[in-house]
């Protein structure tokens, strides 16, 4: 559990830390809270040359809030999300997955620009963020561009993210007023990552759904969607169990995961309706 | 106030002796950090040792290359077999007299195996190092299923030993099979199945798990070679017994080997065999002249080190058509991995496995055991338990069940019938044990009226309703257990290990103020003993607890003893403690005579003084005799004020406990809640009333890990799947349930306090009312048996097969 030889940088601004990606290329990686980073570090399994540690880059800090928008800097951290009213009266569906995301230790440090640019399709905060179609302000060499969550992921560990590029905010706008919400994760014990999630939207015309840890990449279905804003439950479910496709692993074979999916499912759409009005 | 003043109540309260709840003296330094274990050691140009490992399970290793390794600045030696070899050090013997690779010869047996050793100025170099070592590598078939091991055509594991037809504990019958051990009457209990009114079979698997110690096992190995001496610091749960066994191994003569155990996290049985990594270390030190530090990381612990149970136990129980168990048949298939290094005493290579009759009165019975090879890290420790006695408790306590369910009875009740009675003690069992004490049918009704057992039946079957009824998807089950233990090993005339008879010591030096030290060999690892063996010694010689030092885990220092794990510390190092400080008394009694000017036998002893018997105001103090002991002459007495007890025990102790856990399963995820659990331990005299319930909380968690979610988990192939505490469940706060704690006090016998040990017991009864709580959720729909873990998964698996998603 030592990782191998590396080089340290500590950048204080996005321009010098994109410079610096841009220099090293696929050799760099950044770091964050480095807790999907650093064990994978550890393990060996990821081995870059030069780590860009972004902590001191002020830009990427800081959650704002208009009367549409909100804008949460890459670096702040899970606990911060969990500890800021403001954010949790606007999207309160954030502090409810937050608060599931292993334990305090690791809420502290890691990050969420960390847990949504990572691409592990066990993170919560990806689906999360496909639920809340958020889009993803990233900046590069090259400038700067927006993706949105629902097409930055293309499997696991592989997203739209150029190896140049790094993730600055993430921007969500508020929900409808009068939608209800619901983050429903089963896992082995705190700690774990989901053996199934579900985060649910939903109100008068709204349905947005969005299941992690079951399938390479979240899963959203616009099928799902529409069934559940137009009240259709059985058809929103449907829709999601067609297009997840769990693998077979400690947490249980793929035909419990398909199960347990559909369950978490239903919980989440009944206590999110339950807080509609 | 003086002493004078104080009434004889002040007095005793002042020692803090047995009773106590004393606070942990070992927590001052915890607390804050301050603790010093084997990684805290740092030694001037101490170098570090790291191992190469083997990726698979089972292969034969080609060749080995260095040169890159070696290259690497920084870099002092890479030890591979071809090095040990000349030192006949390649191989050692284990505990169990098999032997084990220390580096790979030839082949590889098991994922995880060591295979070079790289010794390097810096442990981030070393690690570096590892990743420079080239290993050609040839796959082998793999086994890691102890059944289709024993197939006539199964690939032969150990090419050292092919063809042997006696191992060391009998006839080997397969290349793949160790031992078969036998007790009880094969004949007779057949006999009794045969024309049994009714006989319930089941095959019972305590599945694969391991220790896996908060600090995991590592050394520092320093070879002076001025004086010759060498001094091994390490995580050793039995230091003298290492000290003896690298004298043996080594060739270094016994007085040159100074073994020092620091603090050490955690236990549980992992810390007390010998690995590759204390010989390597040794052997590196020795070659390079300089410290070598050695520590594992979590994976290395988990993959590596002795793993616990992997028990196959078929059974058949069989009773009177009114619930009289009239006998007991067990064959078990006992998963070794590749090597035989269970940790037993040498005349039980299964351990204590025949205790399981249990609680029970059950006249007749038969165990068979197995040993079997498979590709699997080698181990089969006592985890938090006497010698297989967790095994033991399991199988009974589901075989119980298992009888209920066939005779269509209440499980409390069948208990009840069946126990042991209070005046059958000292019990005689039919699998040869002599139960010393106790009193199970109180510990029972105590049980169930503080659960309110009727009413918790009551309430299962109104939730049994609304389930049917579709009001609910929640199950609910009670488990029970009633477990008794057999600890304390033991007697010299039928324990020892290696030869080294099991039994301990304790040293006690009266310092002249009256303040005291005490040595011992065993070796606390989180249980305490610096507390509560100083509260055993305040009541036996009347110095306040406060005044006296324990101090084990030095061979240099403490007295010879086989360490601490089986629940034997209390029973054995204990009852020297006590006996020394007996000795200690007798002594002091004269002393307190010449002083008071009386006759030895007029003087007697009271809490903390001796007195003249009918004159109570005239004594001596301790501390007056202490400093008396050390400047008067006093005829026919030698000065000073010391003692040493080497206690033998006549017999093991037996603690026993009535469980009750009250389980909601939610059918549709799997998912259990453990909303209650009440545990009654009896642990005959209880020296400290705090450190028991902690004890009680420790095991009892531990107990859940293993019941709910803990695992070694192997694929076909023999990869190792819960190697990181990711997979490999370990219980935070917020699984852990509240636990209510209760207790009945049946003294042993033959201690010369009538304490028996409570580390282990909840770890051991723990386990089966756990699991028997899960399996009686689903009884009303037919389950008798499914195997643990009772993680999410199985258990919804559970309820899968019984048809409950409709
Ligand atoms: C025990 C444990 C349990 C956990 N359980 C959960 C869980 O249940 N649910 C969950 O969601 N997560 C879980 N995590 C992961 C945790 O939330 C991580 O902190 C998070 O996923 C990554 O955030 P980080 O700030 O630590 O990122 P890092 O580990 O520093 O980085 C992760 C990856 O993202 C890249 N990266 C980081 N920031 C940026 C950026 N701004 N732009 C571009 N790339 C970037 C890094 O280069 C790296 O490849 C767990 C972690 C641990 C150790």
């Amino acid at each position: 559990m030592i990782p191998g030889v590396f080089e340290y940088h500590r950048p204080s601004t996005i321009t010098e830390a994109a410079g610096l990606l841009t220099r090293f290329g696929d050799d760099a990686r950044v770091l964050a809270g480095g807790h999907s980073l650093i064990p994978m570090m550890k393990l060996r399994v990821a081995n870059p040359e030069h780590l860009i540690d972004l902590q001191d880059v002020g830009e990427l800090k800081g959650v704002s809030i208009t009367s549409d928008e909100i804008s949460i800097g890459a670096m702040v951290t899970q606990h911060e999300l969990i500890q800021n009213d403001a954010l949790a009266s606007a999207v309160p569906i954030i502090r409810e997955a937050a608060l599931q995301i292993a334990d305090p230790q690791v809420r502290y440090v890691g990050t969420i620009g960390g847990n949504v640019a990572n691409g592990d399709p066990g993170n919560d905060m990806p689906g999360l963020m496909q639920c809340l179609d958020a889009s993803y302000e990233v900046a590069g060499d090259k400038g700067t561009r927006r993706i949105a969550a629902r097409e930055f992921y293309e499997g696991a560990f592989f997203t739209a993210l150029a190896d140049d590029e790094i993730l600055t905010r993430i921007v969500i706008a508020k929900p409808q007023a009068g939608s209800g919400y619901a983050y429903e994760k089963q896992k082995r014990k705190i700690g774990d990552y989901a053996t199934a999630a579900a985060a649910v939207i939903v109100g008068p015309g709204i349905g947005s759904i969005a299941m992690t840890n079951l399938g390479d990449t979240p899963i959203w279905s616009a099928g799902a969607n529409d069934a559940l804003a137009k009240g259709d439950v059985d058809g929103a479910v449907n829709a999601v169990m067609a297009a997840i496709s769990p693998a077979s692993d400690n947490r249980g074979p793929a035909e419990f995961k398909k199960h347990l999916a559909g369950v978490i499912l239903r919980r989440a759409i009944e206590r999110a309706q339950g807080r509609a009005n | 106030m003086t002493e004078a003043a104080q009434t004889r109540e002040e007095r005793a309260t002042a020692l803090k002796g047995l009773g106590t709840a004393r606070k942990r003296v070992e927590d001052v330094r915890f607390t804050q950090g301050k603790g010093n274990y084997v990684d805290d050691i740092k030694l001037d140009g101490m170098l570090f040792g790291d191992f190469v490992r083997s990726p698979y399970a089972h292969a034969k290793v080609l060749s080995i290359n260095t040169e890159a390794a070696t290259a690497l600045p920084g870099v002092v030696a890479v030890l591979t077999a071809a090095d040990l070899e000349p030192l006949g050090l390649h191989w050692m013997p284990t505990l169990a007299g098999d032997k084990q690779m220390v580096l790979a010869d030839g082949k590889v047996l098991f994922q995880g195996q060591e295979v070079a050793f790289v010794i390097a100025e810096d442990r981030y170099i070393a690690a570096d190092a590892v990743e420079l070592v080239e290993v050609e590598y040839e796959e082998q078939p793999v086994i890691v299923d102890p059944f289709k091991a024993l197939e006539p055509d199964a690939p032969v594991l150990r090419e050292d030993i092919r063809d042997q037809l006696e191992g060391a504990h009998g006839p080997r019958k397969h290349n793949n099979h160790i031992f078969t051990w036998e007790q009880g009457d094969k004949a007779a209990t057949e006999a009794v199945l045969a024309g049994a009114d009714v006989v319930a079979e089941e095959m019972v698997y305590y599945h694969r798990t391991h220790p896996c110690p908060l600090e995991t096992c590592g050394c520092v190995a320093s070879m002076d070679k001025v004086n010759g001496k060498l001094t091994l610091y390490g995580t050793f749960q039995a230091p003298h017994a290492v000290r003896t066994v690298a004298s043996l191994i080594s060739g270094i003569a016994e007085h040159n080997i100074r073994v020092i155990s620091p603090d050490i996290g955690g236990g549980f049985g992992n810390k007390v065999g010998v690995y590759p990594g204390y010989i390597c270390s040794v052997v590196a030190s020795i070659v390079t002249g300089k410290p070598v530090k050695w520590v594992e990381d979590r994976i290395e612990n988990l993959t590596s080190t002795a793993f616990a149970r992997d028990y196959w136990m078929k059974g058949k129980i069989a009773a009177t058509k009114d619930g009289k168990i009239t006998g007991l048949w067990c064959h078990t298939t006992a998963d070794h991995g590749a090597f035989d290094a269970c940790a037993d005493p040498t005349k039980f290579p299964a351990g204590f496995m025949n205790i399981c009759t249990g609680s029970y009165d059950i006249p007749t019975a038969y165990l068979s055991v197995d040993g079997v090879y498979t590709n699997k890290a080698p181990g089969g420790v006592a985890y938090r338990c006497s010698f297989r006695v967790t095994e033991a408790a399991y199988f009974i306590e589901r075989m119980i069940e298992v009888l209920a369910i066939k005779l269509g009875m209440d499980a409390a009740e069948l208990r009840r019938i069946n126990f042991i009675r209070a005046d059958q003690f000292p019990y005689q069992s039919a699998l040869g044990w002599e139960y010393d004490s106790g009193n199970y049918h109180a510990a029972w009704e105590k049980a169930m009226k503080a659960v309110d057992y009727e009413g918790l039946r009551a309430e299962q079957a109104k939730r049994l309703e609304d389930f049917k009824a579709g009001k609910t998807r929640k199950l609910m089950g009670i488990g029970l257990t009633h477990f008794t233990e057999i600890v304390g090993a033991g007697p010299v005339k039928n324990c020892d290990i290696l030869g080294l008879g099991m039994f301990d010591s304790c040293e006690i030096r009266i310092h002249p103020t009256g303040s005291a030290i005490a040595r011992l060999g065993t070796i606390s690892q989180g249980q305490g003993h610096a507390t509560t063996f100083a509260q055993i010694l305040a009541s036996e010689i009347g110095i306040p607890a406060d005044d006296i030092t324990v101090e084990e885990g030095d061979t240099d220092t403490a007295p010879y003893g086989l360490g601490t794990y089986g629940s034997r510390s209390t029973p054995v190092a204990g009852a020297a403690t006590a006996m020394a400080g007996r000795k200690i008394r007798a002594k002091a009694q004269m002393i307190a005579a010449y002083l008071l000017e009386v006759h030895d036998d007029d003087v007697e002893f009271d809490v903390d003084r001796f007195v003249v018997k009918g004159a109570p105001e005239r004594f001596k103090t301790m501390k007056e005799i202490a400093f008396a002991s050390y400047n008067q002459a006093i005829p026919g007495v030698e000065p000073g004020l010391e003692a040493v007890s080497y206690y033998d025990p006549p017999n093991m102790t037996y603690p026993f406990g009535a469980y009750v856990c009250v389980v909601d399963v939610d059918v549709d995820t799997g998912v259990t809640d453990i909303r209650q659990f009440y545990a009654l331990d009896d642990c005959g005299t209880r020296i400290n009333p705090m450190i028991i319930e902690g004890q009680v909380h420790g095991g009892l968690t531990e107990a859940l890990a293993i019941a709910m979610g803990q695992e070694m988990a192997y694929d076909e192939i023999g990869n190792v799947k819960t190697a990181t505490l990711m997979d490999f469940f370990w219980p935070s706060p917020f699984e852990t349930p509240n636990y209510q704690t209760d207790w009945t006090t049946t003294p042993s016998p033959h201690h010369p306090i009538g304490a028996k040990g409570v580390g282990e017991s909840p770890n051991v009864g723990g386990v089966p009312c756990f699991s028997n709580a899960v399996h009686d959720a689903f009884r009303p729909f037919g389950l008798t048996q499914t195997n643990m873990p009772h993680d999410h998964w199985r258990v919804w698996k559970v309820a899968h097969d019984l048809g409950l998603h409709g």
